[in-house]
């Protein structure tokens, strides 16, 4: 059932692993963007949460310590946004910007030094028998810690949205925050615990990459990762459960032209790297046309709130 | 108790005013940076904001700052247009790219004729290949409602993997023992983007910026486009009503600034870094960004914020070269700059009363 000398199993299990970063920052996103605020510093936060993480976890030789300080590193930066976004009002889609080409700076400076050196191995959690199982072994139950992580965080962000009284809070604020603030919620320490919550989500999806994926330092190396979660979260119309098969998909198609690469197809491998970059402008332009207003967005997008009484 | 209240107008006094209180905080702040890697503060940032100007080796840095501020500014203008009118191309990275390659590539198909007729051709194919590039989030906007925001973003990387396709395929030097790169454009007489005045570092591009921000003065405040951009960024609505045409704002500033950034390229690639290849852009389509903010999105402001940002760049190599600060640095100085830009902003559009404390 080889194709090209693809095996399928193998590909989907590759497949979840790389899409395990853009499944975290664009998870933690959706909540950011359901509290109303737009933060376009995703790729800023995923590459300092990169290189945060992979610090201590060199430093300490415990790839755990360094995924908690990857979420510390990109909640922390994260908070730079929401002060300045939510107390300066300042405008959301500048301060994004900002926070990318800030973070892009930052982490290159702090990773000065850490170019080639080797990151602890994060290891696969043991399941036992239940890896042996054929096929669905390999699949699902051969993975690490941050994998199942990333699901879980799916489903609970989908239930807290869905179910629970603080989430229905949230979403209001993100749907009309001037009513939310009417009722006596705190619209602005909400919207902070959100943006604060989507910075550690960008910054163990970073960490994802630098110490698992690759596994080393590179600057940049987020390679525009951040800017694709922000395009799942359109594409998955607001929607966790939308979301996960957003950023599966994408995996799928970076796994696969990077399998195709190795297999030494005839297309140039320029032209298959485009190909994720190329596939997420296509799938945006089906998902918003014909729509004045993008599906499922929160009203209240990309507004600064300031309470006049 | 603070409060704040929403000026009628935004403050003239303050708009002034903010950009030079971001850029001392933005040097407090950096100071503390440099301090934390270990280098006298005040020296870096001699070094860095000085030294290029009026040092023992100014008369070789100020002919480099016109080489770097020149791009930056063009860029600046042309994002400036859509960002006053609430239009973001933020892939200004991808369309100086593909203007430098469109532009490449139509001179070296004449190699190695000898006219002055090619340089020209050159430009005005650098110009096509950054619209064509900004067209299509413009017409994916205006068609299909997509985020141009994304799409722009996104075709900055498309765009690179299509330069390294070039500077090692179809526009490598066969001359070149097998190296990726094209020719050295800056050689070769019919193409050289040289210096004017030696010594000064105005090539044609620095020529073509500062007409730019004459132009863009004039659009703005003499032009019925320029009015039009303003009311849209201020008011949609009014706009709207006013009979301004959303759709073609959109092809307008996102053309506009394509065009400009391409020319960027072309002349970037013509003249101080010579050649295509695969990492000839050093982020100045990012940095326009920054540049258009601190100008206050304004032609003339803009000009100064060029020049500014572009002392820092050479500022940065020297510091780098002299005490050893990492290139990075500079970069996060920029970012932090940008931060403190948009927070002051608060001052110009707000006013901070001092309010008694009531229930």
């Amino acid at each position: 059932m080889d194709f090209l000398g693809i095996n399928p199993v193998l590909l989907i299990t590759a497949l979840m692993i790389a899409s395990t970063p853009i499944l975290l920052a664009a998870i933690g996103e959706l909540v950011v963007e359901k509290s109303g605020v737009l933060n376009l510093g995703v790729e800023g936060m995923m590459i300092t949460g990169a290189i945060c993480g992979f610090i201590i976890a060199v430093e300490t030789g415990s790839p755990t310590l360094g995924f908690i300080f990857a979420a510390v590193g990109g909640a922390a930066l994260s908070l730079i946004f929401a002060v300045i976004t939510l107390y300066f009002l300042s405008n959301q889609v500048a301060t994004g910007l900002a926070l990318t080409l800030f973070g892009l700076g930052l982490s290159s400076l702090m990773g000065q030094g850490y170019q080639g050196v080797k990151p602890p191995l994060t290891s696969k959690i043991d399941m036992g028998p239940l890896t042996d199982i054929p096929v669905l072994g390999t699949i699902l139950f051969n993975h690490d810690a941050i994998v199942y992580l990333s699901l879980a965080l799916v489903v609970a962000v989908w239930a807290f949205l869905k179910y629970t009284r603080a989430g229905l809070i949230l979403r209001s604020c993100g749907e009309n925050a001037e009513a939310a603030h009417a009722l006596g919620y705190k619209v602005k320490l909400i919207r902070m615990a959100a943006i604060a919550f989507g910075g550690a989500c960008a910054g163990v999806g970073g960490a994802y990459i630098s110490m698992v994926r690759v596994p080393q330092w590179v600057d940049g190396m987020t390679a525009g990762a951040g800017w694709i979660a922000l395009a799942i979260v359109v594409f998955g119309a607001w929607r966790a459960g939308r979301v996960l098969i957003g950023a599966y998909l994408f995996g799928g198609v970076t796994v696969l032209q990077l399998n195709l690469q190795a297999a030494g197809i005839a297309i140039p491998v320029e032209y298959l790297s485009m190909s994720p970059y190329l596939i997420t402008i296509l799938v945006l332009v089906l998902i918003s046309a014909g729509r004045a207003r993008a599906l499922g967005a929160p009203a209240a997008l990309g507004q600064s709130f300031h309470a006049s009484r | 108790m603070i409060a704040l209240e929403k000026r009628p107008n935004p403050s003239a006094f303050w708009g002034y005013l903010t950009p030079l209180l971001a850029v001392v905080a933005t040097m407090i702040a950096g100071g503390l940076m440099f301090a934390a890697l270990g280098k006298d503060p005040f020296q870096s940032l001699k070094l860095i904001f000085w030294d290029p100007i009026f040092g023992e080796f100014a008369f070789y840095y100020r002919g480099q700052l016109l080489i770097k501020a020149g791009p930056l500014i063009l860029i600046a203008i042309g994002l400036s247009l859509g960002f006053r009118a609430g239009i973001w191309n933020i892939g200004a990275e991808g369309q100086y790219v593909m203007g430098a390659i469109f532009g490449a590539a139509v001179g070296l198909a004449l190699y190695p004729a000898e006219t002055r007729w090619i340089f020209p051709l050159m430009v005005v194919f650098g110009a096509i290949g950054g619209f064509v590039w900004a067209m299509i989030p413009a017409i994916l906007k205006t068609k299909f409602n997509t985020n141009e925001i994304l799409v722009s973003l996104l075709l900055v990387y498309v765009a690179e993997q299509f330069l390294a396709k070039m500077a090692f395929g179809a526009l490598r030097n066969p001359d070149g023992q097998g190296f990726p790169g094209s020719r050295n454009l800056a050689q070769w007489s019919s193409s050289s983007n040289s210096e004017i005045i030696a010594g000064t570092g105005i090539h044609y591009g620095v020529v073509a910026a500062t007409i730019a921000v004459l132009l863009a003065a004039i659009l703005l405040s003499r032009h019925r486009i320029g009015f039009d951009i303003r009311i849209m960024g201020v008011a949609p609505k009014a706009a709207a009503f006013s009979g301004v045409n959303p759709q073609r704002m959109v092809f307008f500033c996102l053309g506009i600034s394509g065009a400009l950034a391409g020319l960027a390229g072309l002349f970037e690639v013509t003249g101080p870094s010579g050649q295509i290849t695969d990492s000839f852009n050093v982020g100045y389509g990012f940095t326009a960004i920054i540049v258009a903010f601190l100008g206050r999105l304004n032609p003339i402001g803009i000009l100064f914020a060029g020049l500014l940002i572009g002392l820092t760049y050479i500022g940065g190599d020297a510091a780098q070269a002299g005490i050893g600060l990492p290139g990075a640095a500079i970069q996060a100085f920029q970012g932090m700059l940008l931060f403190f830009l948009l927070a002051f902003d608060l001052l110009t559009q707000f006013r901070i009363r001092w309010a008694r404390a009531t229930a």
